[in-house]
């Protein structure tokens, strides 16, 4: 997702960037093109219906935690706080808001368009809605539609649940995009789309489950979170998506081949010393620092949560071409920030049991409440389950004030003490449950 | 001989064990955190070096036995005349920049005068104090004991005379504090002796015996490890330095083996730490960005009063209930305290409520970290704070039922002493 990292660059990199450039250069060409704009958000997002009316996504968080590596947050939180923002609210909806009021410039410099529509998914967040409520204020002219996501509290995705979203997108949502664009939802269209995305998920998963050799050849987190970056955005059901996705996996495949570990900042990690799974964002204001925090002493990322927050699967979901519609409801239903705290505890579990971890690391996001609240619960229970090292640890999506280095690595000295600890007396000490 | 260090550097004070080859504590060593932390470091390394030596004296000594002596008294006696001797020492470069300082100041035509008057009667006063057994070097440091003697002896000057004094020591103890006496042992014990009483006389001989050899004894570390806030500043290489929360828990279990909970409450972090069977840290949750459940908070309530930190404890466990104290910020807490002083309250009961307060906040890091388990063992420099303890043993029954809690007076070296041990282990390892 990163457009900033002045690194040692792969192809697949590359080509990443290059996407992005071109989509917000057409984003700054709406007015020359006619092209109309849907701002939604990543988690369960309809990125393929976006796309068959030919309109282009805007993904507000995104801006954010590009505004946040583009060390601009704090600026725009600023902003927000001055027209009475408090502290505590998401400093992604402050950030956002904040760089709309200073003239909606985007994060490669050029204006964003004001949005046609506004496509609101409920999808675990309840801010979400907060969030486009206010942003409805600042463009009255924008078309709402909102899509109602009901949270999966029992575990399981319910066919009456697949039914009421489906119900939403026949009757008021596909409606709504029609009159935006002018024109009827091409079935075929979208299908094909669909059957694009099917491809790129099973790259995708390709390259998160080669994680389970040792050494890893990716890092699920750090890495992770640029290998999402197509399929959670704007690109998900376009060639050019499944282009990358295959660049990338053949990147991944030889550096397996070669036994290769992930590729830093500062160059390749050569001994790959603690498999770690992580749980929340990581931290975009400090990126590169936090990253270090952790190459440093050689800890790889095995599995991460996070990269699953745009859509999950894991467990074999895959957009499908045959049930356009109910794929996208599943796939809503499905997207990490709408399961329930057992079902993070499996996924977590999941990662650590398929990729041989050492411990877990818990991100826990100061201004996110939604999120965050029931992290701990979930560090206990798997603490119990699992008997291995938990590192918990506090930062935030953007809000620079809220990342204070010398608290947090004092915490990962402490923890990977805990890791090699183990290691050293007790090399047999992890439960495998 | 084969000794291991330990060195805990914390925000307020620092602390150093020594350990012998079996693991056992030989001497113990602490010092007030200073701005330079190489010096505390040294101070409170030369501190336990001292206590080892005497540890190692009386070993002999007592093997050597003759007739029964009350030794455990012969040795309070000799280590308070020890300490008055090191504190003499540095009352005397005290002195001597303070006289300095105002050599030129002819604001007042008496004021050196006046000076040398209140040094003098700060040190007859100390001296005293140290022979008469109510002081010694673990619970008073030289900075605390002279600044408050001193302000007792000018106090009854004028105004101006007492803030100019004020300002002469402000000025002086600094760069003094942060300077390292060396002592020789053997000299220094010598010279105790000497203001040893005199019916004490009879084993001087006995002593002076195995002073020598004593004092010959090499106590340089085999290994060493740094700990606490400030490690990373201590002049040692990576592999010599320590998490504190490891070394904490390594402490604790040490003592108390069937610890499976630690809550260590330090001058600005509060430390709740589950610990396995081994001693291994399974989980910990540390306050962040915030002091408020830490000793400080005590440390800024005391300057608040205009009383030492060592009274507060005692005046809180006089208290006939807690005044309800709301304050979760250190600063706001000193309003509210006036607040509830201007209304009548008494004031012990409102040291009761900060008391209380801080363990409240301390108890949800706790609860944050999964609770306390059995056995409990509470520690840091808090530990020592009577009231403290008090509430945190009602509040661990209330929230987790009939546990074991273990206090012990060393509490405030178990991360010393947890730093030592990982060096004795790897030496252990490695052999």
């Amino acid at each position: 997702m990163g457009l900033t990292m002045d690194v040692q660059k792969e192809n697949s990199m590359i080509k990443q960037k290059q996407m992005l450039s071109d989509h917000f250069m057409a984003l700054s060409q709406v007015k020359e093109t006619g092209k109309k704009v849907a701002y939604t958000f990543v988690p369960g997002n309809l990125t393929e219906l976006i796309t068959a009316f030919d309109m282009l996504p805007v993904y507000p968080e995104i801006n954010s935690l590009q505004s946040g590596m583009r060390k601009k947050s704090g600026d725009f939180i600023r902003e927000a706080e001055d027209v009475g923002y408090p502290e505590d609210v998401c400093s992604y909806v402050k950030c956002d808001i904040g760089m709309m009021l200073q003239g909606n410039i985007g994060p490669t410099d050029q204006l964003l368009p004001s949005p046609d529509i506004l496509l609101l998914s409920y999808t675990g967040c309840f801010v979400f809605m907060k969030w486009f409520e206010n942003l409805r204020r600042l463009y009255p002219h924008a078309e709402i539609a909102m899509l109602h996501i009901p949270y999966q509290a029992d575990g399981r995705v319910d066919p009456a649940a697949v039914k009421y979203i489906k119900d939403q997108l026949t009757k008021d949502v596909i409606p709504k995009f029609e009159k935006v664009a002018g024109k009827r939802l091409s079935d075929t269209v979208l299908a094909e789309c669909l059957s694009r995305s099917a491809v790129a998920e099973d790259l995708l998963m390709n390259v998160f489950e080669s994680a389970r050799h040792k050494p890893s050849p990716i890092d699920a987190y750090f890495g992770g979170v640029y290998y999402i970056g197509p399929i959670f955005t704007s690109f998900r059901g376009s060639p050019a998506c499944v282009g990358y996705y295959e660049e990338l996996w053949k990147e991944v495949q030889y550096r397996i081949a070669h036994k290769l570990g992930p590729i830093t900042p500062d160059g390749a990690i050569t001994e790959e010393k603690y498999r770690l799974v992580v749980e929340g964002p990581p931290n975009w204001t400090n990126f590169r620092d936090f990253w270090k925090l952790f190459y440093d002493h050689g800890a790889v990322f095995v599995g991460s949560t996070y990269t699953r927050v745009g859509g999950l699967y894991d467990y074999g979901f895959r957009h499908s071409p045959d049930d356009p519609l109910g794929s996208l409801a599943e796939y809503c239903l499905g997207c990490y920030t709408n399961r329930n705290l057992p079902q993070r505890i499996e996924l977590i579990e999941k990662f650590i049991t398929d990729c041989d971890a050492d411990g877990l690391v818990i991100n826990s996001i100061k201004s996110c409440n939604s999120f965050s609240a029931g992290q701990l619960a979930m560090m206990r229970d798997i603490e119990e389950r699992r008997g291995i090292p938990v590192g918990f640890i506090e930062t935030d999506l953007v809000d620079p004030r809220y990342y204070s280095y010398s608290n947090i690595k004092n915490r990962l000295d402490s923890f990977f003490q805990m890791l090699e600890q183990r290691k050293e007396l007790q090399p047999r000490a992890r439960v495998i449950a | 001989m084969i000794v291991y260090l330990g060195i805990d550097l914390g925000s307020t004070t620092s602390k150093a064990i020594i350990l012998d080859p079996t693991g056992e504590i030989i001497g113990r060593g602490i010092t007030n955190t200073r701005s330079d932390y190489n010096v505390a470091a040294e101070i409170a390394r030369m501190e336990a070096e001292f206590n080892s030596r005497f540890s190692l004296l009386r070993r002999r000594v007592e093997a050597d036995g003759g007739s029964p002596v009350e030794w455990a008294r012969i040795f309070d006696l000799l280590d308070s005349r020890f300490h008055f001797l090191q504190y003499l020492s540095r009352h005397e470069r005290l002195a001597t920049a303070m006289t300095d300082s105002i050599k030129h100041d002819s604001s007042r035509a008496d004021l050196a005068e006046r000076l040398q008057a209140a040094l003098q009667q700060t040190l007859e006063a100390i001296r005293t104090r140290f022979f008469d057994g109510q002081v010694n070097s673990t619970s008073q440091f030289f900075r605390d004991l002279f600044s408050a003697t001193f302000m007792r002896m000018i106090d009854k000057f004028d105004r101006l005379t007492f803030d100019r004094l004020v300002s002469v020591y402000d000025r002086s103890i600094n760069p003094v504090e942060n300077q390292i006496i060396s002592f020789d042992f053997a000299e220094l014990t010598e010279r105790s002796l000497e203001l040893m009483p005199a019916e004490t006389g009879i084993v001087w001989p006995l002593i002076r015996k195995y002073l020598r050899e004593v004092a010959a004894i090499s106590l340089d570390p085999t290994d060493y490890i740094g700990t606490g806030y400030g490690r990373q500043l201590l002049p040692f290489e990576e592999k010599h330095i320590k998490s504190e929360i490891l070394c904490h828990a390594l402490g604790a279990h040490d003592y108390f083996p069937e610890t499976r909970t630690v809550l260590d409450i330090g001058g600005q972090d509060t430390k709740a730490i589950q610990v396995d069977e081994h001693g291994l840290v399974t989980s910990f949750q540390m306050n962040d960005r915030c002091a408020a459940g830490c000793g400080r908070y005590l440390g800024y309530i005391a300057d608040e009063m205009s009383i030492s930190v060592s009274e507060l404890g005692p005046l809180a466990m006089a208290a006939d209930h807690e005044t309800n104290i709301c304050s979760t910020c250190t600063v706001f807490a000193g309003a509210e305290l006036r607040e509830h002083l201007n209304l009548g309250e008494r004031k012990e009961n409102v040291l009761a409520g900060l008391h209380l307060a801080i363990v409240q906040r301390a108890f949800a890091l706790l609860a944050r970290s999964g609770g306390a388990r059995n056995e409990f063992t509470f520690t840091g420099g808090v530990a020592r704070n009577a009231a403290v303890v008090k509430y945190v043993s009602n509040m661990t029954r209330t929230n987790y039922g009939e546990l074991t809690i273990n206090l012990h007076p060393d509490s405030i070296f178990m991360g010393a002493l947890g730093a030592a041990i990982f060096g004795l282990r790897r030496k252990g390892a490695h052999a």
